[in-house]
């Protein structure tokens, strides 16, 4: 089926299209509402961002697929990013993995049986002062320990189970 | 530089009587003056907290371009993103033609690992930012102005935007800020994960919306920048700091920095700046603080020593980039014409932090956010994390940083999983050489400096490790589990 934005979402890419020179100069913001919408960039978001920024399929896709934090196949309804770069290593991030790859029943890089996180390493987060943390969808979570992040991730069931 | 087969010197918390006496932390602020007080980042706040009052008087006409430009040269402000250019003397690289316009994009994909500075800027004081831009874009003539922000960082954009937003509403931001027919149209643009866009070049490319691969340069982004325009790119700290140089002049604020000048002159590495801590100490932070404070009053003063009271064994000083410190290892400089000749003897972590003197150092200032290590702490293990770090982040543009970054965490996978051979370590030097000034960015030098700072510095090491024959015991797995089960000491609640 073919993408399309929300009415709202269209008028955010009018909007966005007024901040630059050039239409291409909007394609990773564009990008990024798709995905908003969409959960991923499926075939279709490409398509659909090709024709509305006029460019190739082949210069959205070449886009997509450079940058990590465009989901080229669906993703769980959260996504948690692990830092495991060295300063949250040394603070811990390896267990903090391990435990929620116990938690979760899932290893790094899938997603939860359930369908509700998935689980990924992530490189430098930028918070290396507060390691060890971890990235739910757009929110840091930083301190981390095991009591603390169990915590977290039962606010996050609790949105699951009240949406 | 000497070895360190003499007696070792420490600098935990034990450190014997050899370690010099620290100063008191630094109780001027100014890049986080609002850094404490509640709701900062609203413009309300902001401006009753001195916010905009330069900007107002720029675009008033009280102060001029061309004073705006002399006073940040006068402050010698090196970049803060990493390399340390002089702001003032990038400005003046700009000669823009009939017809051209002159961009301002603010380097704001901060994902140097051990880096987190930036985003205390955008998250606490946005404003400053937003008049640093304000102040710039008036002195070298833009009206255009892209923040770049990694997309990681959702959080600090929503607030710029909210800033900018207020900025709008106020008319400090747009086509006429403080009723001057000089327009500054400031957007946030957001970057999708990719560690290569911030520098300089692949963020323009990031910023056209093409993949972040670094152009070749010349031209350099002042000549042929973003959409081809005369282009200044700089770090958020850095034009955070213009505000505060315009105010005090350019002249006074360098002085705030420990370095001295020539004969009674301004020091060429001014300042206060944000330093970074994080790692094995008590109190990993941000800190404001003179440029020129040494690496052991940035641990012991600031970071409140090292955690557990255990013993520094390395420290990486400015991101993941810069090589490896070791406390242990003297300052070998006898011959007075060498630049760190006052600190002869002393221990490498006694050299106050500049750029000029870090070089000399054989490592770099960098985003000045150090990583610290402790004794438990097995260094090629951690060289191996930084290794994996940019074999994932390496643009894959140029064959010897795409390959031999590969390559490196090869090598270093055998050494920690007991395969290695000893010939693995002469090795991972070869490929590091071979990876230095042979590609499009600085990224391949950027790997291959750690990486023999690494061997440098800890060659015993890694020679054990390709003596064993088998994996590495994970002994730092075991302490840093307790760190996350809670009841460690520094650790926040």
């Amino acid at each position: 089926m073919a993408f399309a934005l929300t009415p709202e979402r269209e008028k955010e890419v009018d909007e966005l299209l007024t901040h630059y020179p050039t239409k291409r100069a909007a394609l990773i913001p564009v990008l990024w509402i798709c995905q908003r919408q969409h959960g991923w960039v499926s075939p279709d978001v490409i398509a659909y961002v090709g024709e509305r920024l006029e460019l190739s399929t082949a210069i959205v896709k070449g886009v997509v697929t450079f940058y990590t934090m465009f989901f080229q196949k669906p993703v769980g309804s959260h996504v948690i990013y692990v830092c495991r770069t060295l300063s949250c290593d040394l603070r811990g991030a390896k267990a903090i993995q391990e435990h929620l790859e116990e938690k979760l029943g899932c290893h790094a890089g899938e997603t939860s049986e359930d369908g509700k996180f998935t689980l990924l390493k992530a490189e430098c987060l930028a918070a290396c002062g507060q390691a060890p943390m971890v990235q739910i969808d757009d929110d840091y979570h930083e301190n981390l320990t095991f009591e603390s992040l169990d915590a977290i991730l039962e606010t996050y069931r609790g949105k699951e189970a009240s949406a | 530089m000497t070895d360190s087969t003499d007696t070792p010197e420490t600098s935990g918390d034990d450190a014997p009587g050899g370690a010099p006496e620290l100063p008191p932390p630094c109780d001027k602020k100014l890049l986080t003056a609002r850094y404490d007080i509640e709701d900062a980042h609203t413009l309300a706040v902001a401006e009753r907290h001195g916010a905009y009052a330069l900007a107002r008087k720029a675009f008033g006409g009280m102060i001029p371009q061309q004073k705006i430009k002399d006073e940040v040269l006068a402050a010698s402000i090196r970049g803060r993103g990493g390399a340390g250019f002089p702001a003032g003397r990038k400005w003046s690289f700009l000669s823009p033609k009939e017809g051209e316009s002159v961009y301002l994009v603010i380097n704001a994909d901060e994902s140097e690992p051990g880096t987190f500075k930036d985003r205390t800027i955008m998250n606490l004081d946005p404003h400053r930012l937003i008049e640093g831009i304000l102040l710039t874009c008036y002195a070298i003539g833009a009206h255009d102005c892209w923040i770049y922000v990694r997309g990681e960082l959702k959080h600090s954009i929503d607030i710029l935007d909210a800033a900018l937003a207020e900025a709008r509403e106020k008319g400090y931001v747009g086509e006429r800020p403080f009723g001057k027919n000089h327009a500054v149209r400031i957007w946030t643009h957001t970057g999708a994960g990719a560690y290569i866009c911030g520098e300089e070049t692949a963020l323009l490319n990031s910023l056209e919306g093409r993949r972040g691969e670094p152009r070749l340069k010349p031209p350099f982004p002042a000549i042929k920048g973003a959409f081809d325009m005369p282009t200044i790119v700089n770090n958020v700290e850095t034009i955070a700091s213009v505000p505060d140089i315009v105010e005090m002049g350019g002249d006074a604020w360098a002085r705030l920095s420990r370095f001295e000048g020539a004969d009674g002159g301004p020091p060429l590495d001014g300042g206060l700046r944000l330093y970074g801590i994080s790692g094995h100490v008590k109190k990993p932070g941000v800190y404001e603080a003179p440029v020129g404070i040494t690496m052991r009053e940035l641990i012991e003063v600031y970071g409140g020593g090292m955690l557990d009271g255990r013993k520094l064994k390395g420290v990486i000083p400015g991101g993941s980039s810069t090589p490896v410190l070791r406390p242990d290892w003297k300052v070998d400089a006898p011959n007075e014409d060498h630049p760190l000749h006052a600190w002869h003897g002393m221990s490498e972590i006694d050299v106050p932090m500049g750029v000029d003197t870090y070089r000399a150092l054989g490592t770099m200032l960098g985003t000045c956010c150090a990583i610290v290590m402790d004794d438990t702490v097995n260094m090629v293990e951690a060289c191996r994390n930084l290794m994996r770090f940019y074999k994932h982040e390496s643009c894959g543009q140029c064959t010897p940083c795409r390959e031999g970054c590969g390559w490196l965490v090869d090598t270093l996978d055998q050494l920690c999983t007991g395969r290695g051979k000893v010939e693995d370590v002469h090795l991972l030097v070869d490929i590091a050489n071979n990876m230095m000034g042979n590609t499009i960015c600085a990224f391949a030098d950027g790997t291959a400096m750690p990486m023999l700072g690494f061997v440098q510095k800890f060659r015993e090491e890694f020679v054990e490790a390709a003596k064993r024959g088998a994996p590495l015991e994970a002994r730092h797995d075991e302490t840093t589990r307790a760190l996350v089960k809670g009841g460690a000491d520094g650790k926040a609640a």
